[in-house]
């Protein structure tokens, strides 16, 4: 199996103070890798630096083969890279639809984005009642949907996700969760997950990247990792 | 009224920039303790004017005249610097609270004119007005601007700025219209004998102005009050956190800085013995602005670089007029118009290039220049 | 009661101006956060560029053209070259800079035309129609505001049915996931410089005919009291720079015409500290969305 994205001595941070050293892991192709660790690990910035939000100190990231330096942040969506970031991140101020439409305006194919539109609707049926409606008149679950939805609209290849169970009810996460391992299996999309909620995230999860003020820690499959008390009392604090 | 966007950035800057740090006093050696450092701003005053005083008994009277000029301009830089740089407070209508100055000194001495009184006391007096007048006016422009942000602040000072030279016309019985008023040239005393060049002595009494607003503003600076006012400019809420009453400091930088401006503009007039409403149009605002940004925002050092550039480089277009033989038409729109495009060009290349200005420059090269002492925002 | 409509349809056309100038700034308020300090001046610049063109041509709408293309031009390159490039680290920063190309323009229109006032032409008689013994609007009047209400128009349009309107208000309210949804923040950005100052140079057209005529200084009045307008109809919102434009313009009619000319610049200052004090989010503001 190829590893899809393949990260080599990553570091970064924000001015001169470094966030990330010497970050290397890998993420095979059609998996969900999870990233863990305590709060100022450095999973955000690993995101950020993994889209190009942050400039990379040091190392590098291959992904599908091909270094990522110096590609622009708007390209990598074209590319099959779509990243969902911290917070929900939709635009508060569009509706539904809108947030919708601006996920496949760089498209060509109208009539795939146009086909991918509403296959969300189905798929995440409380938004296509809401269309109409603005996003900061969603609730947590449902800007979830719409900030999750948005970014399939672009037929990703990987998925880079943001706390996707922050504020939302267990039922919610459950089914988010459950999506996504059926994304991979069927349409063979990569996930990379970075969550708090360690138990949710193990539970679909093929590996886990445990971090540790900026350091990767262990990579290690999923089920080890749910095995492993020294581990979990260590890092993952249950 | 400010747009958060949904991401919070995370905030890029080192610890050691926070408020609060700045709040701590500084590694020994750094400032001494408070009364040495009145002591050595005293004497840097007595030097520097006395180094002034000396000049000024070589000039002939056009350049003694110029220094005037930078002294009354250094008056208002000074209090200006101190709002923008260290308060945060962009206030573009210091060119008409010079205007306030200058339109009560007029006043006051028309005054004392048309009751036939005279005396040496009239002059300070006046010019003591002046400052209080405006920082009067001061204290309303400050009231609104406590709770005014940027770009807000900016505007409602603009429209101050563009539309106070209009109350000449509006109150025309008061303050004359276009005309302006005039009143009675200074002379020197009686004492320094028959054939005192006057504008060496006009010098004198702007030197004396500015030095002591240069001291006043210096230990202002170094004051518990100049520390709060960096704190508000840094971050409003950690400076209430650490118990600054935010409004207050605002209203009151604004007044102090009114103050000055206002002395400087009573200064400005006693050197022509004249006001008039063209003299503070917006274009003055904007040169005072371009003086504290060429010497740096919240350095006093830099008010004195940008008070001296601001007198010598509106002589340029004369100067270049003169040197070149130009056609007639356009060296007369040269003469209006090139002192504005340099201060222009000076303010966009400042802020891109070098946001410290002169000052801030100067300050990281000599930093360069010996290691050891990093170089501090002030 | 004649002369109270007639300074309503008066000021209605001013207004119409105020407006159209008003909705430049909020146009650049929303995409990059700033008041652009320099619009007045920027304004008169592509009038200049107009009313050669004019006085060449002969022809008053190829004027009109040029003018709002140079103004397209004028805005992205005062993007592209110098807000671009302004630091972030001191928010007065851009305002700086605007205040120094507000100097810089100035000057240069003063060096290359000289500081006199020029004629500018009115392409429709400026005496206002008498209709059933009224005075109401002139045939410029009625330019005026039809012109500004296509434009109105035909921007909310382009902002809310076209691909690019949606790109620009999506960079301008989070351009950092506009970005990873493949939008060109920065590309949007100067297409909404170019936009505003296209606007600007079209009000720049409008106003100079109805005032003294073209001087470097011509919309420096302007520029404060579409500022007043803005903030009376919130910076952040289009509709309210238009309404806002209106009032102002209604107003300053009124106070002009009753109070006598000396008295209006004073009413400007006195409405916008009124607005700021009462008001500071504008008469229009609507809670905006709170962010979790």
């Amino acid at each position: 199996m190829t590893a899809i994205l393949e990260v080599e001595a990553l570091s970064s941070g924000y001015g001169p103070v470094p966030v990330l050293r010497d970050v290397t892991f890998s993420v095979p192709t059609g998996s969900i890798a999870a990233v863990l660790g305590a709060n100022g690990a450095g999973k955000t910035t690993l995101l950020r630096t993994l889209s190009g939000l942050l400039r990379p100190t040091g190392g590098r990231v291959r992904y599908d083969g091909a270094d990522l330096r110096g590609v622009r942040v708007e390209h990598l969506v074209r590319r099959g890279l779509a990243h969902v970031p911290e917070g929900r991140g939709i635009v508060a101020e569009l509706t539904v639809e809108e947030n919708l439409r601006l996920g496949g305006l760089w498209r060509r194919d109208r009539a795939d984005a146009r086909r991918a539109q509403d296959e969300v609707y189905q798929l995440f049926e409380p938004l296509a009642r809401r269309r109409r409606h603005a996003g900061h008149q969603l609730s947590g679950g449902e800007r979830q949907m719409l900030a999750l939805g948005r970014a399939l609209i672009a037929r990703p290849r990987l998925l880079l996700l943001d706390e996707p169970s922050l504020g939302l009810a267990p039922r919610v996460t459950a089914q988010i969760m459950a999506l996504l391992r059926r994304l991979c299996d069927s349409d063979g999309l990569t996930v990379l997950l970075v969550e708090q909620n360690v138990r949710s995230a193990l539970s679909v999860a093929d590996q886990g990247v445990v971090m540790s003020l900026g350091r990767v820690v262990t990579a290690t499959p999923a089920a080890q990792l749910r095995d492993d008390v020294t581990l979990r009392h260590a890092y993952l604090g249950f | 009224m400010t747009a958060t966007q949904p991401e919070v950035a995370p905030d890029p800057r080192p610890a050691a920039a926070s408020p609060l740090r700045r709040l701590l006093p500084g590694p020994p050696g750094a400032a001494g303790p408070r009364g040495s450092t009145l002591l050595r701003h005293l004497v840097l005053a007595v030097l520097a004017g006395t180094a002034v005083v000396l000049l000024t008994n070589q000039l002939p009277p056009y350049q003694n005249l110029q220094v005037a000029r930078v002294c009354a301009f250094l008056c208002v830089t000074a209090g200006y610097t101190v709002l923008v740089g260290l308060n945060g407070q962009l206030s573009l209508g210091h060119g008409a609270l010079m205007a306030t100055g200058a339109y009560t000194v007029a006043l006051v001495q028309q005054g004392f004119e048309e009751r036939a009184v005279q005396g040496r006391w009239i002059l300070p007096l006046s010019l003591l007005l002046a400052a209080a007048v405006t920082a009067v006016a001061g204290l309303v422009i400050g009231l609104a601007a406590a709770r005014l942000r940027g770009p807000y602040l900016a505007g409602v000072t603009l429209a101050v700025a563009t539309l106070v030279p209009a109350l000449t016309t509006i109150f025309t019985d008061l303050f004359n219209g276009e005309q302006g008023l005039r009143f009675p040239a200074e002379t020197p005393p009686a004492f320094l004998g028959a054939y005192f060049q006057p504008e060496r002595w006009l010098a004198w009494v702007a030197l004396l102005a500015a030095l002591l607003t240069m001291l006043l503003m210096a230990n202002l600076v170094r004051s518990r009050f100049g520390r709060s006012l960096r704190a508000v400019r840094d971050d409003e809420v950690a400076a209430r956190l650490a118990g600054i009453h935010v409004a207050r400091n605002q209203v009151l930088a604004f007044v102090v800085s009114a103050a000055c401006a206002g002395l400087g503009g009573g200064v400005y007039a006693v050197l022509t013995a004249t006001v008039a409403p063209g003299k503070f149009s917006l274009d003055l605002s904007l040169f005072l602005l371009m003086a504290i940004v060429i010497g740096g925002l919240g350095s006093l050092a830099g008010a004195v670089w940008g008070a001296v550039l601001l007198v010598a480089l509106q002589d340029l277009p004369s100067l270049i007029t003169e040197t070149f033989t130009l056609p007639s038409g356009l060296a007369q729109r040269l003469e209006g118009n090139l002192a504005l495009a340099v201060f222009g060009l000076i303010l966009i290349v400042v802020m891109l290039v070098a946001p410290g200005g002169l000052q801030g420059a100067a300050r990281t090269l000599t930093a360069r220049l010996r290691p050891g002492r990093p170089a501090t925002r002030r | 009661m004649d002369r109270f409509l007639f300074l309503t349809f008066d000021g209605l056309s001013t207004g119409a101006v105020y407006a159209a100038f008003a909705l430049a700034l909020v146009l650049i308020w929303r995409a990059a956060r700033l008041v652009n300090f320099a619009q007045g001046a920027m304004a008169v610049a592509t009038a200049y560029v107009g009313y050669a063109v004019v006085s060449v041509t002969g022809s008053y709408w190829l004027g009109l053209g040029a003018a709002v293309l140079a103004g397209l031009a004028l805005g992205a390159l005062v993007e592209r070259v110098l807000m671009r490039f302004v630091g972030h680290a001191n928010p007065l920063n851009d305002v700086i800079v605007a205040l120094g190309l507000v100097l810089l323009i100035q000057a240069v229109l003063g060096i290359v035309f000289g500081n006199e006032y020029r004629p500018a032409a009115a392409p429709f008689d400026t005496d206002a129609l008498t209709v059933g013994g009224i005075a109401a609007m002139s045939p410029y009047d009625l330019w005026v505001l039809g012109a500004v209400l296509v434009v109105v128009a035909l921007l909310g349009l382009l902002f809310t049915r076209t691909p690019i309107g949606l790109r620009m208000r999506a960079s301008a309210f989070a351009p950092e996931v506009s970005r990873l949804l493949g939008v060109n923040v920065g590309r949007m950005l100067t297409v909404g410089w170019a936009l505003a100052a296209a606007v600007g140079a079209l009000a720049g057209m409008l106003v100079v005919p109805t005032g003294l005529g073209l001087h470097p200084h011509a919309m420096d009045l302007v520029f404060v009291v579409a500022f007043t307008a803005a903030v009376v109809g919130g910076l952040d919102s289009p509709a309210g720079a238009v309404v806002g434009g209106l009032l102002v313009g209604l107003i300053l009619s009124y106070v002009t015409g009753y109070l006598g000319p000396d008295t209006t610049p004073l009413a400007v200052l006195v409405l916008l500290l009124a607005v700021l004090l009462v008001r500071p989010g504008g008469l229009f503001s609507s809670v905006r969305a709170r962010h979790v």
